[in-house]
């Protein structure tokens, strides 16, 4: 409702004001009235807001080139591959350093979190949406709301102190149960539980309100009369949703998921706390050790002189690439599908 | 509510009267007595094995709720009632498994925290302290988030505002489009590439020495496609008419924004800024690599090192022994204070505002 009529009414603003904005196509038409409309604070305002505009383009470029020129400077004097050697020691003669764990421990506790959160965040906000009472609904979306801007570090620090003693027995249960899996086999029972594994488990935890913030937007805005017409039809709820809601929220719940996951990808203080890192590769997710971009930066930034920082923005760019390349993609699903406007991101 | 719209279905069936029509249904109490049950089993499972962890009676106590469920009422009623039912009690169990932990996120902050928090904590810092001592205050951290914070809002605000403006109000063609774009982008960029970033171009290339100002600036690049983004929402929900009308008037374009589309949107546009704020008053990553940290009190952002809380709570989490960890927890709780208190403020003004904004 609100996006159509929104959309409806963004094009007039450049019939009547025939200043500037309309100068480039409908010029000749109004050429006496435009004589008038043309004054100085016009043109300085514009000129503002259009320098805002391009200041940010220009921010996002400096951003790429400033990473980019000193990832160069770093990787240029490397003596491993950058992209696949699993060690980290740019402080050695020669440099040595490579982000192939960090790009593991990455992808392993994004898909840990994506694997948990998504379903729980759809669940959670089909409940405020479709199940839950009026009343406890609308509060319960603003709580969830207030946990989306829960600081990382408290995350972290909850995660650290809290939620590994009581992971503790989850996985030994884990390895006991599933150890023949080998993802699962603990070699070492009994150690915390600071494993990327927990990374993942907290990161579901701190994406969980973002993905459901933004999934129930979409499923609010879901027609009321499809709804209405399959419970006609003698629907039960559970029918109704997965045949009028769900499909229309399809391509909300992707593009909410992969704002998760670009925040899971580029969480640095929740995963420094609770991981304690290691550059040993290993299939076992649930022996300590792994680490991520974000969390290596972290870790190694106090340590490194101004070579190993640059090493470390050399990682930081491969991050930002990535990051870059899963919002594009959740944009681009957004932008397939005009009807839901992504203006909730 | 919900109870009607659960009945609905139900409601339509007497009128017909037939008896083939009227279904066989389990009373209004079998969930909570389903409920009871499994929540009772997983106790006792739990108990006989002898499992620790408390998270493991929860979970088969929910496998339980949602199996039980299943099978009463496919007995009962039907194939579809059953899955109907199967799916309000997924929701449920995934409504309940989240909660857990954000609750128990919350108790633990508050109680933790509660223990050192108090008008010395805020008034006092860490200068001249050694690791182990107990007490200690946090006053050089907020003291430096304020004003770190505030000076990115400084530079991130006016930007976004204007941004924003360009967008809603003059943008067209492949400049506007590029711009949407790349404001979408910079909202996901992780926070720590926004501070490796001032410190390529700040510390590394220009070499300054670590700074409130430089934290300032990474803040506020991720603070600036907040902002737009908000904005943008807000102006595009003045209605048309009122900018017709005003340029009708003879009103030139930019005093019509400045003076009858803001102040109509303000109340928005505020809730957007003080939400940006309060998201990057929790940042830590890029104040980390930039601020650097400082345990006496410095209240020049401009140069030195300075402490923010989101650090604080960080360093003080480092040092890892009972005085410290205290301190973190009192710190963490100040921050989440803190960041609660802007988004009350920032959604009571929404709200206080709502009439005028809506637009509707």
């Amino acid at each position: 409702m609100d996006t159509t009529s929104t959309s409806e009414k963004a094009p007039p603003p450049t019939g009547p004001p025939a200043d500037g904005s309309g100068a480039g196509a409908g010029g000749p038409a109004p050429a006496p009235i435009k004589g008038n409309a043309v004054r100085p604070g016009d043109r300085i305002f514009r000129g503002l807001s259009r320098g805002s505009g391009i200041t940010l383009l220009v921010i996002m470029a400096a951003i790429a080139g400033f990473l980019a020129y000193r990832a160069s400077i770093a990787v240029s004097q490397n003596s491993v591959n950058f992209l696949t050697a699993f060690e980290w020691n740019p402080q050695g003669d020669p440099p040595a350093f490579g982000i192939g764990i960090l790009a593991f421990g990455t992808v392993v506790s994004s898909v840990i979190a994506m694997v948990i959160a998504v379903p729980v965040a759809v669940g959670i906000a089909l409940f405020i949406s479709h199940y839950a009472p009026r009343k406890i609904a609308s509060p319960l979306g603003y709580v969830i709301d207030l946990l989306a801007a829960v600081p990382s570090i408290i995350y972290g620090l909850w995660g650290a102190l809290f939620l590994v003693p009581y992971l503790d027995g989850l996985t030994r249960w884990l390895d006991q149960f599933f150890g023949w899996t080998t993802v699962f086999e603990m070699s070492n029972p009994g150690s915390p539980a600071r494993s990327i594994f927990t990374v993942g488990i907290l990161l579901a935890i701190m994406i969980l309100p973002i993905i459901t913030n933004v999934s129930r937007e979409v499923f609010l805005q879901a027609p009321k009369m499809y709804e209405e017409a399959a419970l006609a039809l003698g629907a039960t709820r559970w029918e109704t949703i997965r045949t009028s809601v769900l499909p229309f929220g399809r391509s909300g719940i992707i593009s909410a998921s992969m704002l998760g996951l670009g925040r899971a990808l580029g969480e640095t203080m929740a995963v420094a706390t609770v991981l304690s890192p290691g550059f040993l590769f290993t299939w076992h997710i649930l022996d300590p050790g792994s680490g991520t971009f974000a969390q290596n930066i972290a870790a190694k930034f106090n340590e490194a002189d101004d070579f190993g920082r640059d090493a470390l923005i050399a990682s930081g760019l491969v991050l930002f690439v990535i990051t870059l390349l899963v919002n594009g993609a959740a944009r681009w699903i957004i932008a397939r599908r005009k009807e839901y406007s992504g203006a909730n991101a | 509510m919900s109870n009607t719209v659960l009945e609905k279905p139900q409601v339509t069936d007497p009128p017909p009267s037939s008896p083939a029509l009227a279904r066989r249904r389990l009373p209004r109490w079998s969930p909570i007595a389903v409920a009871l049950v499994s929540a009772g089993l997983g106790i006792g499972i739990g108990n006989a094995a002898g499992w620790q962890s408390r998270i493991q009676w929860g979970l088969i106590g929910a496998l339980l709720f949602v199996a039980i469920t299943y099978g009463v009422t496919a007995l009962v009623e039907d194939r579809r009632q059953a899955r109907d039912k199967v799916a309000t009690s997924v929701i449920w169990v995934c409504f309940a498994v989240a909660v857990v932990p954000l609750v128990s996120l919350a108790w633990t902050t508050i109680s933790r925290g509660a223990k050192l928090l108090d008008g010395y904590f805020l008034s006092h810092s860490m200068g001249g302290m050694t690791n182990l001592e107990e007490g200690g205050g946090v006053y050089h951290a907020l003291l430096g988030t304020l004003e770190q914070v505030g000076i990115a809002t400084l530079i991130a605000a006016p930007v976004g505002l204007l941004t924003a403006v360009y967008l809603v109000e003059y943008g067209r063609g492949r400049l506007a489009r590029a711009v949407t774009f790349f404001v979408d982008v910079m909202t996901g960029i992780p926070s720590i590439v926004a501070g490796l970033f001032v410190l390529a171009f700040w510390n590394l290339g220009l070499g300054f020495g670590p700074s409130g100002f430089a934290g300032a600036m990474a803040l506020a690049i991720l603070m600036m496609p907040v902002v737009v983004r908000s904005t943008e929402e807000m102006l595009k929900l003045v209605p048309n008419e009122l900018r017709e009308a005003s340029l009708a008037l003879g009103v030139p374009k930019w005093l019509t924004i400045l003076k009858v589309v803001i102040p109509t949107s303000i109340g928005g546009i505020t809730t957007g800024v003080m939400l940006a704020v309060a998201r990057i008053t929790g940042e830590t990553a890029p104040v980390m690599l930039l601020v650097f940290g400082n345990t006496l009190i410095n209240p020049n952002p401009f140069s030195g090192a300075q402490e923010s809380l989101p650090l604080y709570v960080w360093n003080q989490y480092k040092l890892g022994n009972a005085a410290s960890i205290d301190r973190a927890w009192a710190g963490a709780l100040t921050l989440i204070a803190f960041v609660m208190l802007l988004n009350l403020l920032a959604r009571g003004i929404a709200r206080w505002k709502a009439p005028k904004a809506g637009g509707r």
